[in-house]
């Protein structure tokens, strides 16, 4: 493929472009894209929480006939909750990470010219391109958008009748998420194929980076479970359009009796979260494999356990499709299978252990360059870890009756999948932007960038499991109905203070990002020292990735501060010394 | 409040840009021995913080949470919530102190070489087996939480209600002298049979329907929770009660109140809790707030999710059984 130089035009390079490095690059645009969309809806809505019925002037300014004077209507409200969790989960944690990633890392790390399907990767983006569209035009429908929780549970899912944006705004919201697992497989099969198929002389599955062990494994587990969501909301839209009962029975609604009989929204709850759960891990996984790599980088010292961590993504991987039920304690289905459910939950804590002890015995007698990258990357094993320790709380099933959809869990799973993943986003985007742009980004700006977020995020999510724990219940307007919440507005506001904080300290980012494409300083071909392929290309991309052979592989990809070699790295094309044990 | 959001926008809006311009300077972007000086300092300076955020959420907002358990279940949820907590913040301390002190210790020198140390068979196998073991105890001593929580089979003449749901509202009924609840579906929805209870079925004639629940103290009462439209969820927290309301099913959940409203309004934690609450009623020239247990949607259900609520009254038995017996029931309304 490397002799194969056609002319490229405007269109197949930088739109229909079918290199991995530019679809890359398109993913991660539109990822930051979506994700301002989802940050600016918190904004919003933690504004009402902290001061509901004040009037706001941007609130008024956003959100045009569902506010009145500056306080947003109760609907409105849940469809922000919604939407923003539906962007955040899918459209920036889904596919903005693995899909930027997974594309960019996986041909380069493993040393193959392309993906196996560059088609199908094209396909793949302007898919999820697509169902971005339907999701932004989702929010200018009349009726507002989807609002019935990004859980999208029915009945009320289902009917308009029960809330508004369960018209047209719910239709579009599942025309888009079907487009989007549509993209979601088409990715996750290439990277399988390419992982599988196309590494370079040498390069043993025991010898590759944990990143591409992370996305491949992430694509395994796409693939399994994705198109059990796909058949859930192809279910709820026959419920929807076709009068079928799959998940609606018994329904008194607005004076009348729906037809509806013998459907279970308990059958909708195992579908949706027998995908919803692994996707916690779909999220979560490429930021730890993301992580595992630039911290081993900038410790200048070899992961700790480099086969307990692919023995803890493989474990994790498999556990997390058998524990979907931990969603679903109070909902009514088996005790018994509530019982299992427990078991299968905290199991995953061992795995969990192994990788968090694993990271921070890494960073002993390390010699830690303090990156951006690395910054990013310590800050999500801290959260993580609190994060995930929480998961005793809520995987327990006796424990969650009292914390099930309360704050608490909100707390939990933004710590432990959300900051995290973030995160491992951000390390990702600091590490490799030399390899995107040719360029690098502004260190002075990435270590504000990452300490006004941390101190956010801990700001945002630690005082809000003590609101989970006095009982305020998630998804609630405005607590003023109860005076047994009273107490907790004051905590509210603290919250709030620090979202903005949070939401800020991101227009650093997208400032340092932007104008770094075009006027950061040059980037050299390595410029952290990594051992990895993806830094043996050159700066400047040429399709095909290497301008002659590609190179063969004859060691792991954690030589640092070898004994034996003068500078702390080895490359893992450098051949072995005749005294040196392989590996 | 709102001027100190403006101003923390402005100041962060301001560093960008003070910072985007310095951003055309040519200097070196990969970070020198003082950057790593620097932010290993400020990692130090962070665990501080993390440790401090910690400690000052405890001792500020433990008087936010919930008070004492209300039921006998909840009594044993309490202490197993109290063993997971500890076990937690035991874990929590030390790991945060190990990450932010290696991050702080080992801050890059230059020209130092880092340990080359890939692997341990002895450390990993210390901490994959240590965690098992803890976890163990904990899967089974919160199972066995949960049995006795979920099973409600064993109880010696329980009372039977049933807890209703609909946008946005609540309803419950008693199953009256037979403590048998009459057969329901929505189909009978009509007039002022609200719950649609099935009057052909001659269990049905003696239920009790109200709008405010009553529970005795000392006896088991057994829920049974229907939906007529969406889901919701019965979330009763002082009892550290939770069940979804399932349109098309019935489910279930039993405890066992064990303070009265009463006491509950006499307990420490609850004055307490209620002074904070009314300090802040009064700077907002609102009514005092008397406690009162109640049963909450904690399920998204539409518009009016964050207003559908219902008061719960635990009262000695004696008391409880003159308040059912002033209640009208099924056949008495219907007719």
């Amino acid at each position: 493929m490397s002799d194969h130089h056609h002319k490229e035009t405007f269109i197949t390079k930088y739109v229909f472009s079918q290199d991995h490095k530019m679809i890359s690059k398109q993913y991660l645009v539109t990822g930051i894209f979506m994700g301002v969309i989802g940050v600016l809806m918190s904004m919003l809505f933690r504004l009402q929480i902290a001061w509901p019925d004040h009037s706001f002037s941007i609130i008024e300014a956003f959100l045009g006939r569902h506010q009145d004077g500056g306080v947003m209507s109760p609907d409105i409200y849940l469809a922000l909750v919604t939407i923003h969790g539906t962007i955040m989960v899918f459209f920036v944690l889904t596919a903005g990470l693995s899909g930027t990633f997974s594309n960019l890392l996986i041909p380069l790390q493993i040393g193959a010219r392309d993906m196996a399907s560059g088609f199908l990767n094209m396909v793949s983006y302007w898919l999820f391109f697509l169902s971005s569209v339907i999701m932004v035009l989702s929010l200018f429908v009349e009726a507002g958008p989807a609002s019935a929780g990004w859980t999208i549970y029915p009945p009320l899912s289902a009917l308009p009748q029960a809330i508004p944006g369960s018209g047209m705004g719910m239709t579009l919201w599942l025309v888009s998420m079907a487009i989007f697992i549509a993209s979601s497989l088409l990715g996750a099969l290439n990277y399988i194929v390419t992982v599988l198929n196309l590494r370079t002389v040498g390069m043993k599955m025991t010898r590759l980076p944990l990143t591409i062990w992370a996305f491949f494994v992430t694509a395994i587990i796409g693939v399994v479970s994705f198109p059990v969501l796909l058949s859930a909301a192809l279910l709820l839209i026959f419920d929807r359009s076709f009068g079928t009962s799959f998940f609606l029975s018994d329904i008194f609604i607005q004076g009348e009796v729906l037809h509806y009989q013998g459907g279970s929204p308990v059958l909708f709850e195992h579908l949706f979260w027998f995908l919803g759960h692994p996707e916690v891990y779909i999220v979560l996984l490429p930021a730890l494999g993301i992580t595992s790599e630039i911290i081993a980088t900038n410790s200048r010292k070899p992961i700790f356990g480099y086969r307990a961590m692919i023995g803890s993504i493989i474990a994790i991987a498999f556990l997390s499709t058998i524990v979907w039920g931990h969603h679903m304690f109070v909902s009514g289905m088996n005790p018994f299978l509530g019982s299992v459910f427990t078991f299968t939950t905290l199991l995953i804590a061992i795995p969990s252990a192994v990788k968090a002890f694993n990271y921070i015995t890494t960073l002993w007698k390390g010699n830690l360059q303090m990156n951006p990258a690395m910054l990013f990357s310590i800050g999500l094993v801290s959260t993580f870890i609190s994060g995930g320790l929480t998961g005793l709380v809520l995987g327990d099933s006796a424990l969650d009756i009292n914390v099930h959809d309360t704050y608490f869990v909100v707390a939990h799973f933004h710590l432990v999948m959300g900051v995290s993943a973030i995160y491992g986003m951000f390390a990702g985007v600091y590490h490799w932007f030399p390899k995107m742009y040719g360029r690098m980004m502004n260190k002075t700006l990435g270590y504000w960038h990452f300490w006004l977020t941390a101190i956010a995020a801990y700001g945002v999510f630690f005082p809000m499991h003590f609101i989970g724990l006095a009982g305020l219940p998630r998804r609630y307007y405005s607590n003023t109905a109860f005076p047994l919440f009273d107490d907790v507005a004051d905590v509210n506001i603290v919250i709030t203070l620090f979202a903005i904080l949070g939401g800020a300290a991101q227009i650093i980012f997208l400032a340092n990002f932007f104008i770094s494409i075009y006027k950061g300083k040059k980037a050299t071909q390595n410029p952290w020292k990594s051992n990895t392929l993806e830094w043996t290309t050159p700066v400047e991309h040429i399709h095909g990735n290497w301008p002659g052979e590609i190179p063969a592989v004859h060691r792991w990809a954690y030589d640092y501060s070898k004994p034996g070699y003068d500078e702390d790295f080895v490359c893992q094309t450098t051949p072995l010394k005749p005294d040196e044990e392989p590996t | 409040m709102t001027a100190i959001l403006y101003i923390l926008l402005a100041i962060v809006i301001g560093v960008a840009i003070w910072q985007v311009a310095s951003i055309l300077n040519l200097r070196e972007e990969i970070a020198t021995e003082k950057d790593n000086n620097t932010q290993g300092i400020i990692f130090a300076i962070f665990g501080v913080f993390f440790y401090g955020l910690m400690i000052f959420s405890f001792w500020k907002y433990s008087v936010i949470l919930l008070p004492d358990s209300a039921s006998v279940e909840g009594e044993s949820y309490d202490t197993l919530y109290l063993v997971t907590m500890l076990l937690i913040l035991f874990v929590q301390a030390i790991t945060q102190f190990l990450l932010f002190y290696f991050a702080f210790k080992y801050r890059g020198i230059k020209g130092r070489k880092a340990l080359f140390y890939a692997d341990s068979h002895k450390l990993e196998m210390i901490w994959t087996i240590v965690p098992a073991v803890v976890l163990s105890g904990i899967v089974l001593y919160g199972l066995s939480v949960w049995n006795n929580v979920m099973d409600a089979s064993d109880a010696e003449n329980p009372l039977i209600v049933e807890v209703y749901a609909k946008q946005f509202q609540w309803e419950a009924r008693y199953a009256g002298e037979d403590n048998e609840l009459g057969l329901a579906n929505v189909r009978n929805i009509k007039g002022i049979n609200t719950m649609g209870v099935d009057m052909t079925d001659k269990n049905a004639l003696d239920d009790v329907p109200v709008r405010e629940l009553h529970l005795p103290k000392g006896r088991k009462v057994i829920f049974k929770f229907r939906s007529q439209d969406v889901l919701h969820s019965a979330y009763m927290p002082h009892f550290r009660a939770q069940m979804n309301c399932v349109p098309g099913m019935v489910t279930q959940f039993a405890f066992t109140p064990s303070m009265t409203t009463e006491e509950m309004r006499l307990n420490d934690k609850t004055i307490d809790k209620v002074a904070g609450i009314n300090k802040i009623r009064a700077e907002k020239g609102e009514d005092p707030y008397l406690f009162d247990y109640i049963l909450l949607c904690n399920k998204i259900c539409g518009s009016s999710h964050y207003n559908m609520q219902m008061k719960i009254v635990v009262e000695e038995e004696a008391q409880f059984n003159t308040w059912l017996k002033s209640q009208k029931t099924m056949a008495q309304i219907v007719q």
